[in-house]
C-alpha cells in the first residue's frame, strides 16, 4: 500500500511538472506585458526608477537583472531578454560574434568618481600623475610630498593608502580604465583596458556596493564607482584634472559637458578625458542594446512593439527629466536625437515598429 | 507489476537522476575547461599570471589553488584545538549534563548560519578589531579568512567527533576507570586511541568544507589576483575567484573558471575520498 502511494505521489509530481509551463503561457496572454532585461549594475539605481515608473504609467512590467555588462551581452546572444544593458558598448569583433545585427540605444550619461575615506580632508584634488602613481602602487601613504604639493591647504594624515578596486568583471571598471589609458602611457603599456585587469595593487571588493562599501569601512582607502554609490553613501569623491588642466568633480552639469561633442550615429563613443574644459573626464555613456530585427525567439509583435515603445520613452525629455534625482546626467540632445532614429530602424519581420 | 516491482523501478529512477545530474555535471566542467586546458596545457595549474586584459590574455589557476589550500589549512590549524575540546566537553566530560546541551544546541546553531551572516560579521566586526591589533592591508587578507572559515568548520569538527567520542564502548571506559584510571588517562589511552579514525575522518569532512567556501572568504580575502607571499598577505581562493568573475566572463576566461571548477571539484573530492579511505581503514 505505502508503494502504491509512492508511485502516486510521484506521477502526481510529473503530472505537475508537466503542467506549469503551458499555465504560465495562458497567464501571459491574458496579464500584461512584462518585459525582461538584464544587464549592467551602473544604471541601475536610474533603471530601477524610471522603469517603476513606466510600468506604473503604462501597466508594462519590466524585470530587470543587474547581472553586469557582460552578463547581459551574453543573455542577449542566448536571445533569453528582451534588452540588455552595457557600461561598454559592442566592439566591432563583438558585433560580428552576436547570432544577429544588434544596435545600441544609449540611455543615460554617468560618472565614475574616485571615492576616498580619509577623516578630515573633503576637497582632495587629484592630478592624472597622482592618479597614475595611486593606481599603480607607487604612492602608499596619503602624506606623501607628491599629494600634499598638488593639495597645498591639506593636512594629510600619516596612514597607509588602501586601493580597493572591482574583484568582479565591470563595465565601471572598463570607463575608469579607458580613462586611466588616455592619461597614462605607464597605465597604458602595463594595464590596459578592460572589464577586468591584473591590478598592480589593490583589494577587490564585489559590486559597486562593495566597493562602496569597503572604502566607507576603510580608514585610508581609495577606489573607484558608479556615482551614484558615493552619492547614497555619503563618501568623499576627488576632483578630477580633466584634459584641458582643470580640477572637476562628479556633477550633473560637468558630466553633462563630456557629452557634448561629436557623437557617431551608432552612438559608440568612449566620453572619457573629453576635451572640453567643464567637463568632468571620467564620464560614460552607458548603453541599452537589443536587436535589430525583433522576430526572433517566437517573441510576438506585441512583444517587440512595448520594447521600442519603451525605449523610445526612455530617450525622450520625460524620461530624462528623472536622471538628475538619481545624480546621473540627462542625454544631450544630439545623443537623444540619433537614438531616436535608431529605434526607427528597428524592425518586426522586416517592417519598421516605429513611424 | 506488483508493488515491489513498482517501487525497485521509482528507485532506480529517481537514483539515475543523481547519476545523470553528477555525471552531466562532470562532463559540463570537463568540457568548459578544455580550451583554457588547450590553450595554456598543463602550465594553467602552475602559472600564476591571471591577466584577463583583451589582447594580453593570460590565465593561471596557481594563486588560486594556493589561496584555498592556504586558508584552508589554516582554518584547520585554528580549528582543532578549539573543537577537539569542544568534543570532549561535550562527549565525555560534561555529557549528557545541561551545560553540555547549552553548548551543543549553541554548536549546531553555529552550523545553521549561513555563510553570507559570517562574512558580514566578519567585516565589520572581526575586521576593525583586527585593524586595531595592526594587522596589515586594513585586516583584509589570508589571516582574516582563515579564522572566519575556522568559525565555520568548527561546528561540523565538533558534532562529528562528538558523535564519535560518544560511541566509544562503555565497557572499554569503565575498564580503565576499574584500574584506576584518571579521566585525563581515560581520554589519552581510550577514548582517543578507539575513535582516531572517526576523529580524523571528521577533521578531513570539514577541511573538504573550507575548500568550497565562498561568500564569507571572498568578503575579506582582499581578492588579489596574486599568490600570497605570507599569513597577512591578501590573496583569493579558487571558489572565490568564480563567484566574482563568472558574471562578465566570456571565451578563454569563462573557460579558466570552468577550468578551476573542475580543479576544485577534484581536490574535493580527493580530500573527501581520503577522508572516506580512512573510515574504512581505521575503523
Amino acid at each position: 500500500m505505502k508503494q502504491l502511494t509512492i508511485l502516486i505521489l510521484a506521477l502526481f509530481m510529473m503530472q505537475a511538472c508537466s503542467n506549469s509551463p503551458k499555465k504560465k503561457t495562458e497567464e501571459k496572454s491574458t496579464a500584461k506585458l512584462t518585459l525582461t532585461a538584464a544587464g549592467a549594475t551602473f544604471p541601475m539605481p536610474y533603471y530601477n526608477m524610471v522603469f517603476n515608473q513606466y510600468m506604473v504609467k503604462t501597466g508594462t512590467q519590466i524585470s530587470y537583472g543587474g547581472i553586469g555588462s557582460g552578463g547581459g551581452i551574453r543573455s542577449l546572444t542566448d536571445k533569453v531578454i528582451d534588452f540588455g544593458a552595457t557600461d561598454a558598448y559592442l566592439t566591432d569583433a563583438n558585433l560580428q560574434a552576436m547570432p544577429a545585427e544588434v544596435v545600441h540605444i544609449p540611455t543615460v550619461v554617468g560618472a565614475v568618481v574616485i571615492a576616498y575615506n580619509l577623516p578630515g580632508v573633503d576637497s582632495l584634488k587629484l592630478s592624472n600623475q597622482l592618479l597614475e602613481d595611486i593606481f599603480m602602487g607607487k604612492i602608499t601613504k596619503w602624506n606623501d610630498p607628491k599629494i600634499k604639493e598638488n593639495n597645498p591647504g591639506l593636512t594629510l594624515p600619516e596612514m597607509a593608502v588602501t586601493v580597493v578596486v572591482r574583484s568582479d568583471g565591470s563595465g565601471t571598471t572598463h570607463i575608469f580604465s579607458d580613462f586611466m589609458t588616455k592619461i597614462s602611457n605607464l597605465w597604458a603599456e602595463k594595464v590596459g583596458v578592460g572589464k577586468a585587469l591584473q591590478w598592480p595593487v589593490g583589494m577587490g571588493a564585489k559590486g559597486n556596493p562593495g566597493v562602496a562599501g569597503t572604502i566607507s569601512q576603510t580608514q585610508g582607502a581609495i577606489g573607484y564607482i558608479g556615482s551614484e554609490f558615493a552619492f547614497a553613501q555619503k563618501i568623499q569623491t576627488a576632483k578630477v584634472q580633466n584634459s584641458a588642466g582643470n580640477y572637476i568633480s562628479a556633477s550633473i552639469a560637468s558630466v553633462s559637458a563630456a557629452a557634448q561633442g561629436q557623437i557617431p550615429d551608432d552612438t559608440r563613443i568612449m566620453l572619457t578625458n573629453s576635451d572640453n574644459p567643464e567637463s568632468y573626464p571620467i564620464s560614460g555613456f552607458t548603453w541599452i542594446i537589443l536587436y535589430k530585427e525583433q522576430n526572433y525567439n517566437n517573441r510576438t509583435k506585441d512583444q517587440a512593439l512595448a520594447t521600442v515603445t519603451f525605449l523610445d520613452w526612455l530617450v525622450s525629455a520625460d524620461a530624462q527629466a528623472e536622471a538628475e534625482k538619481v545624480h546621473y546626467s540627462p542625454l544631450p540632445v544630439a545623443a537623444a536625437e540619433k537614438a531616436k532614429a535608431i529605434l526607427r530602424t528597428i524592425t518586426f519581420d522586416g517592417e519598421a515598429l516605429l513611424k | 507489476m506488483n508493488s515491489d516491482k513498482i517501487t525497485k523501478w521509482v528507485l532506480l529512477l529517481s537514483s539515475f537522476i543523481i547519476l545523470f545530474v553528477t555525471g552531466g555535471m562532470i562532463f559540463s566542467l570537463i568540457n568548459g575547461s578544455i580550451p583554457a586546458f588547450k590553450n595554456f596545457g598543463f602550465g594553467f595549474i602552475f602559472s600564476n599570471n591571471w591577466n584577463p586584459t583583451e589582447g594580453k590574455e593570460i590565465y593561471g589557476a596557481l594563486p588560486f589553488i594556493s589561496g584555498t589550500l592556504i586558508t584552508s589549512v589554516a582554518a584547520l590549524i585554528i580549528s582543532l584545538p578549539l573543537s577537539f575540546s569542544a568534543s570532549l566537553f561535550l562527549g565525555e566530560y560534561f555529557r549528557g549534563t545541561k551545560m553540555a546541551k547549552v553548548l551543543g544546541t549553541m554548536v549546531d546553531l553555529l552550523a545553521g548560519i549561513p555563510s553570507i551572516v559570517y562574512g558580514l560579521w566578519g567585516f565589520y566586526v572581526l575586521r576593525p578589531f583586527l585593524i586595531d591589533l595592526g594587522i596589515p592591508n586594513q585586516g583584509f587578507g589570508i589571516f582574516t579568512a582563515s579564522i572566519i572559515l575556522a568559525v565555520m568548520i568548527i561546528p561540523y569538527a565538533t558534532s562529528l567527533s562528538t558523535e564519535i567520542i560518544m560511541m566509544v564502548p562503555n565497557e572499554l571506559k569503565e575498564a580503565a576507570y576499574s584500574l584506576g584510571a584518571t579521566k585525563s588517562e581515560v581520554i589519552i589511552n581510550v577514548i582517543v586511541p578507539s575513535a582516531r579514525s572517526g576523529i580524523i575522518a571528521s577533521y578531513i569532512l570539514s577541511f573538504g568544507r573550507a575548500l568550497g567556501e565562498t561568500m564569507a572568504v571572498t568578503m575579506l580575502i582582499g581578492n588579489a589576483n596574486v599568490i600570497p607571499n605570507g599569513l597577512f598577505s591578501t590573496g583569493n581562493t579558487m571558489a572565490s575567484v568564480i563567484a566574482n568573475q563568472f558574471g562578465e566572463a566570456d571565451g578563454l576566461k569563462l573557460s579558466s573558471l570552468m577550468a578551476i571548477g573542475l580543479l576544485l571539484f577534484l581536490i574535493t573530492g580527493i580530500i573527501n575520498g581520503i577522508g572516506k579511505f580512512i573510515i574504512k581503514k581505521m575503523a
